[in-house]
């Protein structure tokens, strides 16, 4: 990590009550890295991704992405910086269609009051509506843009909702848990869409449980435990570690990491 | 045209542009119960600027527009502090509060209502109706519509997607108050009189009715809404006192068979003419190869 990271967070501390989910966790993503967040359920993976996006404020320490502190600006101006994320239960817009849930990621990149006022529902071969289709293209997503989310299956949903987060032109894509509900053959195909997305210079942290999907995507891994981070370095290595080893089984045999280890 | 069907198509376009006034914020999610607040305040200044200023309608609709809006722009901010049903009770007592106060207030007639000067006729109304619809239309085809229809699904991810909630719903109150004083001056300078009564919350109700059943999605919900709540009860008439009943039974049903109002964006796409070809946006969907 000779080069200046994309993202750092030092020391990031928040508290929900007596119960302190995140404890001066400090790490850093490497610039064009792809990072898996890994930790059992309840380990505060996605609190970080709400602090990171801004939903909560911190309660001690600072983010900083490509050197400037974003903890300190509101949520909605942190995607114009470069930070977009997808969330761990689908959140697209219901009454919205394919399209239009697409088109709501280039939000942050409309923000004159031209833009605003530009018909983008009229305009068919606007340039606005051409950029959204051409990325639910590249994603391999074949649906009816006017079709209704709500009525597509759940792989599909997921896979736009990467789409509508990649629509800002992110420096840092968040995902969080990404290849949950996915059968094999969509999260190979997700896998293999991600390293496209990764080569073309966008960095990645992906929450994740499929530690088959981490292995294959992530070359590195942070491991989260109660709040507290655990271990930082290859994922390669990471079921060899004796503290994440004891934070997932205590003295059980690995059975996320393929069933092969002993501990 | 006779008068009676004069009389109907000069309700109907008022009722139009107010269904359009409350459909702005509703499709953002807001749901306000003061309609008749506002159209009551575009109302009297227009009377008021018309009779005892003797300004021409060039001048007083568009003065009765800027009070409503300002008035719009300036109650959402408590009335953003509120939410669902709070927010329904907060603008009913805004409603409320107008009329109550446009009763006792001897400069706008009292009980006994103002006399509006100028005359408006229905061609206007009709003019004023269309280009109400066009430019609602305009603004929920616009990315602004995109960001209030998404406010109105997720404001957190609307919010991480980069979208001012609050500046987006303040403007809506603000969009709202101007068109609901349009509806009210063009009631003013139509009818020529003017009463605390008629803003009563049976209206600001009705109003509502015609934009959560004809639908919230789109731009066409209220366009149906107002054309079937004005013109249902008109048809009904043969049948005598039995209207209300019939007219009840309706509202209920509607609300009980498409809870989501007539029209939804989904049937609008469905009945789109760019889909009667070749590929529709099918129900289910399948993941291409590759990817």
């Amino acid at each position: 990590m000779a080069a200046e990271p994309i993202l750092a967070l030092n020391n990031v501390t928040k508290r929900f009550g007596g119960l302190t989910v995140s404890d001066q966790v400090s790490f850093a993503v490497p610039r064009g890295a792809r990072m898996a967040l890994i930790g059992p359920n309840g380990a505060g993976k996605t609190t970080l991704f709400n602090l990171m996006s801004g939903v909560y404020p911190l309660d001690g320490g600072e983010i900083v992405l490509d050197g400037q502190r974003i903890d300190t600006v509101p949520s909605r101006r942190r995607i114009a910086m470069g930070l977009s994320r997808s969330f761990q239960n689908i959140r697209l817009m219901p009454h919205l269609s394919v399209i239009e849930n697409v088109m709501l990621g280039q939000h942050a990149q409309a923000s004159g009051i031209g833009d605003l006022l530009t018909p983008i529902s009229w305009m068919r071969g606007g340039v606005w509506r051409r950029l959204a289709m051409e990325r639910l293209e590249a994603a391999g997503i074949s649906v009816h843009p006017d079709a209704d989310v709500a009525s597509l299956p759940y792989g599909v949903r997921k896979k736009i909702e990467v789409v509508r987060a990649l629509m800002s032109k992110p420096r840092l894509l968040m995902l969080d848990e990404p290849a949950a509900g996915l059968n094999p053959r969509e999260t190979a195909e997700l896998s293999a869409f991600l390293k496209a997305v990764a080569a073309t210079g966008v960095t990645l942290l992906v929450v994740e449980h499929d530690m088959s999907f981490v292995h294959d995507l992530c070359e590195h891994t942070v491991v989260l435990n109660f709040g507290k981070l655990i271990y930082e370095g290859p994922t390669r290595a990471v079921q060899d570690d004796e503290a994440v080893r004891e934070a997932y089984l205590g003295s059980r045999r690995v059975e996320t990491a393929g069933g092969s280890h002993a501990a | 045209m006779s008068g009676y069907a004069t009389g109907i198509v000069a309700i109907l376009c008022i009722n139009l542009i107010f269904a359009y006034a409350i459909f702005v914020t509703a499709a953002a999610g807001q749901l306000n119960l003061g309609g008749a607040g506002f159209q009551a305040i575009g109302a009297y200044t227009a009377a008021w600027l018309s009779s005892n200023a003797g300004q021409p309608v060039i001048v007083t609709i568009p003065l009765a527009m800027v009070t409503t809006a300002l008035i719009g722009f300036l109650i959402s901010f408590p009335v953003l502090r509120t939410r669902g049903v709070y927010m329904v009770l907060a603008t009913f007592a805004f409603g409320q509060f107008v009329s109550g106060f446009l009763l006792r207030s001897p400069t706008f007639g009292g009980a006994i209502g103002m006399v509006v000067s100028d005359y408006v006729g229905v061609g206007l109304l009709v003019a004023a109706a269309i280009i109400t619809t066009g430019l609602v239309f305009f603004l929920m085809a616009s990315r602004l519509g995109l960001a209030i229809r998404s406010i109105h699904d997720d404001e957190p991810v609307s919010t991480i997607m980069g979208v001012n909630v609050r500046a987006v719903q303040v403007t809506t109150f603000t969009i709202g108050g101007a068109l609901a004083g349009l509806s009210g001056a063009l009631y003013a300078h139509h009818f020529s009189f003017v009463e605390a009564q008629y803003f009563n919350s049976l209206l600001s109700i009705y109003v509502l009715l015609f934009v959560l059943i004809g639908g919230t999605q789109t731009a066409w919900g209220p366009l149906v809404g107002s054309l079937f709540f004005t013109l249902l009860p008109e048809v009904l008439r043969v049948g005598g006192s039995w209207r209300y009943v019939v007219f009840g039974v309706a509202i209920v049903a509607m609300m009980v068979l498409r809870p989501q109002g007539i029209v939804t964006r989904e049937l609008v796409s469905r009945l789109s003419p760019r889909n009667w070809f070749g590929s529709r946006p099918a129900p289910a969907a399948r993941l291409a190869d590759g990817g």
